[in-house]
């Protein structure tokens, strides 16, 4: 963004804009919190790019409208949509029934487990109370990893909550952090392929109990935007049978 | 420009973020500033304690508590007012505050208060005996204001103001916090993403220098101008 | 205790934020705030006194490396100074290997040495400011005396400048007591820490945050309090014999 726009942005921001209270569906914007890698990052232009990006502008374009990405840190996100920041937000977020009460999740586009990524040193079978006593557990402020790990561990283990799952990498490349708690997509990205041999997954994939790991994501939007949420999942639908989401799919998690 | 791994451009933007910021926050802050140190001055009660609330609360809380309250929160209350307005007069509008847009309207509430400070501080210090002879020359309460309060309250003020100018401006790198793209924000990004964090904190910490060096130089010329008079001793 | 307890669960039972557990981490993240603030000030004043005596010898090869150091230091933000130790001293070749790491480890230490780092440069300054305003008087009648310069500083310039010194002090420990808020920015469950967890699990940015804002000034006005109480025990002398 230029200073320019920034700037312009941040006047007209400020001044007062009407909007229709119509019931089709109109042009919206999407909030994401980046960078999560592979499914939603910038290149190294600026440019957003990831799984949730590809997948949502093919969904927009289905629908019929256009979508603009707004770019919003994760502890604001819903936050951010109840406050009309932006209409959906389509960010790596997990259907659960916490955040059911605060807003209207899509069907569910994806669903990944979370897995345990330490040092390739660390020796530790299945992760329990019992092996992770003492240890640091790095987790993303405010995710659903962050909860299950807090309410099961955070008794006998050092929880690191980060703004980032950058920041996370940047402590475990340290030492600070002894293992981290992540979506398994995320951690084979960030730890597993662009640092080959210094981490590993320890333990199983976990996506029990649904208390914590929901029903996988699910595209958000406000309550009352039930007519939105039915236009998704109708293209949602449409995608998976045309092949277009297995396509972005196998773009962004080759094995 | 140098190159700095590719992150020298969007650095120099987050630099001058960071000193638009300032600059806007300021110029909020010493407005906010004049009102309260006359809502304090006030002989009405109820101005006089509005004052005293704001000032007291705003420098009682931490910059980032305030900053995240308003600027997480600030949005919602925002929209409670429209929706009020909506669900009461069917006026429906929505006003977005943008991340700039907020920072400086966090920055500035937060140094009103200490501008207030400042200005109330400078308005008692002025000699009242010189407010009389103007009134005895027949001027009137807005040319002895603009003619002999003003200019002597800013000779006491400027002292103020520059320090209070000196911690907003370091008050600025807060926002990187909440998601501004400043410089300290670029460069935290940059230095994650490099893994050189000294190469680009200490750029970062010497433009923080400059630009403190640079305003230190000017308020003390601004301070010889508001001086004269006074034989330039303070 | 147990009464106590039952009687706060009691009256927190219709509520969803503030439980119990919730409450819990306010309470650990007021610890952590009073100890990573009143440690850091312990440290910053311990250094500034030497440092400011240093900032007004005669002698540059003293007063100038202090000089460039609390203007540095005075000059940038405290965050940055926080992300440059944070995140800096990882990247010193080697040092997980060394004794050193087992404090760099946790961020405690490192949010430490920088807050200490910052308050011991404004201390200096506000120390040295006091030294210079020492009465000539008080100088001259100690040399009168016969004193050494070690003496006098001991007997005379120091503790008339410290009491000088008191009220800038006591705003540097709220200004300090306020900057700590960023350690949550490297991961330190203080009291913002805890306010920005609650907030992100039950995206409630006004309780959350209201209730810590509530704390920070209570604080505050604690802070106030002591220093009203100190500077009327020790500064009676400087005031007018009628008052």
């Amino acid at each position: 963004m230029t200073l320019r726009k920034l700037f312009t942005a941040g006047l007209i921001g400020t001044a007062v804009l009407a909007s229709t209270a119509q019931a089709e569906v109109r042009d919206i914007r999407i909030g994401v919190d980046v960078p999560y890698e592979p499914m939603e990052y910038r290149t190294p232009d600026g440019e957003l790019t990831g799984f949730d990006i590809d997948l949502g502008n093919a969904l927009c374009a289905e629908v019929g409208i256009q979508c603009e990405w707004v770019v919003q840190g994760w502890d604001g996100i819903i936050p951010g949509l109840m406050a009309r920041k932006y209409d959906a937000i389509m960010s790596s977020m997990t259907i659960n029934d916490e955040r059911r009460e605060q807003v209207l999740f899509s069907d569910p586009y994806f669903t990944p487990p979370s897995a345990w990524f330490a040092p390739t040193d660390l020796e530790m079978g299945n992760p329990d109370v019992e092996s992770l006593e003492g240890l640091t557990i790095g987790v993303q402020r405010g995710t659903l990893q962050d909860n299950y790990v807090t309410d099961l561990y955070g008794d006998v283990a050092d929880v690191s909550r980060y703004a980032t799952a950058d920041d996370l990498v940047l402590d475990m490349d340290s030492g600070r952090v002894d293992i981290g708690f992540l979506d398994y997509p995320v951690g084979k990205s960030t730890l597993l392929d662009s640092e080959a041999g210094d981490y590993k997954v320890v333990g199983e994939q976990i996506t029990e109990p649904k208390e914590y790991f929901g029903d996988g994501f699910g595209i958000a939007f406000r309550q009352r935007d039930e007519d939105l949420a039915k236009a998704f999942n109708e293209a949602l639908a449409t995608l998976k049978d045309n092949g277009t989401y297995e396509e972005i799919h196998a773009k962004y998690f080759a094995e | 420009m140098i190159d700095l791994h590719g992150y020298g451009p969007r650095l120099l933007e987050g630099a001058l973020v960071t000193i638009e910021l300032a600059v806007l926050s300021l110029i909020l802050a010493i407005g906010l500033g004049l009102l309260t140190a006359s809502a304090k001055m006030s002989r009405n009660w109820v101005a006089h304690r509005l004052g005293t609330l704001y000032t007291t609360i705003i420098r009682g809380v931490p910059d980032l508590v305030l900053m995240m309250l308003l600027f997480f929160g600030g949005q919602i209350g925002i929209n409670m007012v429209t929706d009020w307005l909506f669900d009461r007069f069917g006026i429906d509008i929505f006003i977005n505050v943008n991340e700039f847009v907020a920072g400086v309207l966090t920055i500035g509430l937060i140094f009103g208060a200490y501008m207030g400070e400042t200005f109330r501080g400078a308005f008692l210090a002025v000699d009242s005996g010189q407010i009389e002879a103007g009134r005895a020359y027949g001027m009137s309460h807005a040319l002895v204001f603009r003619r002999i309060r003003f200019p002597q309250m800013m000779r006491h003020a400027l002292p103020g103001l520059s320090n209070n100018w000196m911690v907003l401006l370091k008050t600025t790198a807060l926002v990187s916090v909440i998601g501004l793209s400043d410089m300290v924000r670029v460069a935290a990004e940059a230095s994650k993403a490099t893994r050189e964090p000294f190469l680009f904190m200490i750029i970062v910490a010497v433009i923080y220098l400059l630009i403190a060096s640079v305003s230190e130089w000017f308020f003390a010329r601004l301070q010889k101008r508001y001086d004269v008079g006074f034989g330039g001793h303070d | 205790m147990d009464s106590l307890l039952a009687s706060i669960e009691a009256l927190l039972a219709d509520n969803t934020i503030f439980t119990l557990d919730t409450l819990s981490y306010y309470g650990e993240g007021l610890t952590t705030t009073v100890q990573l603030v009143f440690l850091s000030l312990i440290v910053g004043l311990i250094a500034a006194v030497p440092l400011a005596i240093g900032r007004g010898s005669k002698r540059r090869w003293i007063k100038m490396p202090i000089f460039f150091y609390t203007y540095v230091f005075r000059g940038t933000p405290l965050l940055v100074q926080l992300y440059l130790i944070y995140y800096g001293v990882v990247f010193v070749e080697g040092i997980q290997d060394t004794w050193l790491w087992v404090l760099l480890e946790k961020p405690f230490f490192p949010a430490l040495v920088a807050f200490s780092l910052n308050t011991a440069a404004y201390t200096t300054e506000i120390f040295h400011g006091a030294i210079k305003a020492t009465p000539r008087g008080e100088i001259e009648a100690a040399r009168a005396y016969g004193m050494r310069y070690s003496l006098m500083m001991r007997r005379i310039v120091l503790p008339s400048a410290f009491r000088r010194a008191l009220p800038a002090y006591g705003n540097e420990v709220i200004f300090m007591l306020h900057a700590s808020a960023i350690a949550s920015v490297v991961t330190i469950m203080d009291l913002t820490g805890a306010a920005r967890f609650v907030y992100a699990r039950y995206y409630a940015p006004f309780d959350a945050f209201l209730f810590v804002a509530a704390i920070y000034l209570c604080l505050t006005f604690a802070i106030l309090y002591l220093f009203r109480y100190l500077e009327k025990r020790l500064l009676a002398h400087l005031k007018p014999a009628s008052g």
